[in-house]
């Protein structure tokens, strides 16, 4: 390698493309921390509903505001990303699916089943508002 | 281990123990069965956000009167943050390596997971058995 150490380099991130395995990767933890944070708002669900219809209202009105629904759309987004690579690690964790090709096809799989999930669950939420 | 190791310990007693941290798989374990949880829960949580995302206070209240229901969300908000605060766990140790900061960050992330699903878990009993 460049470094005559002859020990593997790590991609430069700054200037190496990363490939959709290593960009889904990092998307996975990404989407498990933007979650976290919207537990927040399941918190605040749970205890207004809890404290009374007043507070109920509020959060109930939040959720139903441009920004809520902003919110809402971009975790719904990301709790199916991170459920359907999470399915995949499981299988990782199997011992399956290591060859490339796999990674590759599963790639697929996952963005398309994130995004026809995403979509068809806000065609039915918005349906049944 | 490799062959060229120059350890006279064989594999096998390399391989035994709980390693340096004396947890073993533990952690690892732990995240696996909550994800594996999690995937029935968030189908369920999904469905019944859908069916309550106009709701007035009567009618979730009446949701959260089912005792299925009420389980369910209490099963969900606890392997939620559970799951949560393990994952947030690894993603510091990742990234945090000055130890006070690394230690402060992991646990008030663990304090704040477990007090926010005890709010959860409250919220539910409350108007479960409220009147």
């Amino acid at each position: 390698m460049a470094n005559g150490s002859g020990r593997p380099l790590s991609p430069h991130l700054q200037v190496y493309k990363l490939p959709l395995s290593a960009v889904m990767s990092i998307t996975h933890r990404i989407t498990g921390v933007g979650l976290a944070v919207g537990t927040l708002l399941l918190v605040w669900w749970l205890v207004a509903a809890a404290a009374g219809p007043e507070a109920f209202a509020r959060a109930q009105g939040f959720i139903g505001s441009f920004f809520g629904l902003l919110l809402m759309f971009g975790w719904s987004a990301a709790l199916y990303y991170h459920l359907c690579n999470g399915i995949r690690h499981l299988v990782w964790d199997a011992g399956k699916s290591f060859e490339l090709t796999d990674a590759d096809r599963n790639n697929k799989i996952i963005l398309g089943a994130t995004a026809v999930l995403t979509v068809l669950t806000w065609i039915v939420g918005l349906a049944v508002w | 281990m490799a062959s060229n190791s120059k350890t006279l310990r064989s594999p096998l007693q390399v391989a035994r123990g709980l390693g340096s941290a004396k947890h073993g798989t533990e952690h690892w374990w732990s995240q696996r069965l909550t994800a594996i949880a999690l995937v029935p829960l968030t189908v369920w949580f999904v469905f019944g956000v859908i069916g309550h995302l106009g709701a007035d206070h009567a009618a979730f209240v009446a949701w959260m009167k089912s005792p299925f229901s009420a389980v369910m969300m209490v099963l969900t908000a606890v392997v939620t943050f559970h799951h949560a605060q393990s994952g947030l766990q690894v993603v510091i140790e990742d990234y945090v390596h000055v130890e006070w900061q690394k230690m402060a960050l992991i646990i008030g992330v663990k304090f704040l997971s477990f007090a926010l699903a005890a709010a959860c878990v409250l919220a539910v009993v409350k108007i479960f058995i409220g009147a």
